[in-house]
């Protein structure tokens, strides 16, 4: 299975769901075609909903760090929340976990944006 | 020990089949889940390496899968046939002026998540890594 991506709103924040694998191929593109769209529509408060991803490799790491800097360059925020245990060892070992803001609570995350 | 050998193709479905063997494999032989994905991602980010970078999705060229089995220990050695590189050139994706670069952390990946990493030029040409994971 590869990745599954849907956005909602709560609030002013565009919260992406993510399920599934984000990996080199089809996952990685769909998330990065997801990031680049939401931002040229002028979404600037972006959360991540990373809860039912099972898996991410280095590509679909790379493609997180494009969206975060493609939305901070156009003076956006991108966050993440609900990273399982396999993803917070890949932000640490990766030592991403300084670029990036994660959260566990979505609530939490959503009002960090204010 | 035990050895198989087996050929892949240059393409993203190799990639996704040669993480299914290196979980198969893993799960054989006793690892837990987490032992499991780990060796999974490994071979899968080493068989990227290998079709993106070596042969570079060349269909004529392959990838060659050595797997040797022990009570205590799998090793992947995969060879592409690519033009070769020199790992230790390669820009250090933990350094702060590379964190927000998209690509370049593959091989270190990898290597996170093996006891034992060895990169090296495959005879014939290309390159050569070879991942040993110990179960205990």
């Amino acid at each position: 299975m590869s990745v599954k991506l849907t956005s909602r709103q709560v609030g002013d924040v565009t919260v992406i769901d993510a399920a599934g694998r984000i990996t080199l191929g089809e996952g990685a593109s769909a998330f990065r075609d997801m990031i680049r769209d939401l931002a040229a529509k002028g979404n600037k408060k972006l959360l991540v909903n990373l809860a039912d991803v099972s898996y991410i490799d280095s590509s679909g790491i790379g493609e997180m760090v494009s969206g975060f800097t493609t939305v901070t360059n156009q003076g956006g925020k991108l966050k993440l929340v609900g990273l399982s245990k396999r993803v917070k060892d890949l932000l640490q070992i990766t030592k991403l976990y300084t670029v990036f803001e994660a959260f566990d609570d979505e609530a939490d995350a959503v009002r960090s944006f204010a | 020990m035990e050895k198989t050998q087996t050929t892949l193709e240059s393409s993203l479905e190799s990639v996704d089949q040669a993480e299914a063997i290196a979980v198969d494999e893993a799960r054989k032989l006793g690892f837990d889940e987490d032992g499991q994905a780990q060796f999974g991602m490994a071979v899968r980010e080493v068989m990227v390496n290998a079709v993106v970078h070596g042969n570079r999705y060349n269909q004529k060229k392959k990838v060659h899968l050595e797997i040797e089995r022990s009570k205590d220990s799998l090793a992947f050695t995969l060879g592409d046939e690519g033009e070769g590189f020199d790992f230790n050139s390669l820009p250090d994706p933990l350094a702060p002026e590379n964190l927000l670069r998209q690509s370049g952390r593959g091989l270190m990946l990898a290597r996170a998540f093996v006891d034992g990493f060895d990169l090296h030029p495959r005879a014939g040409g290309g390159t050569e890594v070879r991942l040993v994971k110990n179960l205990h």
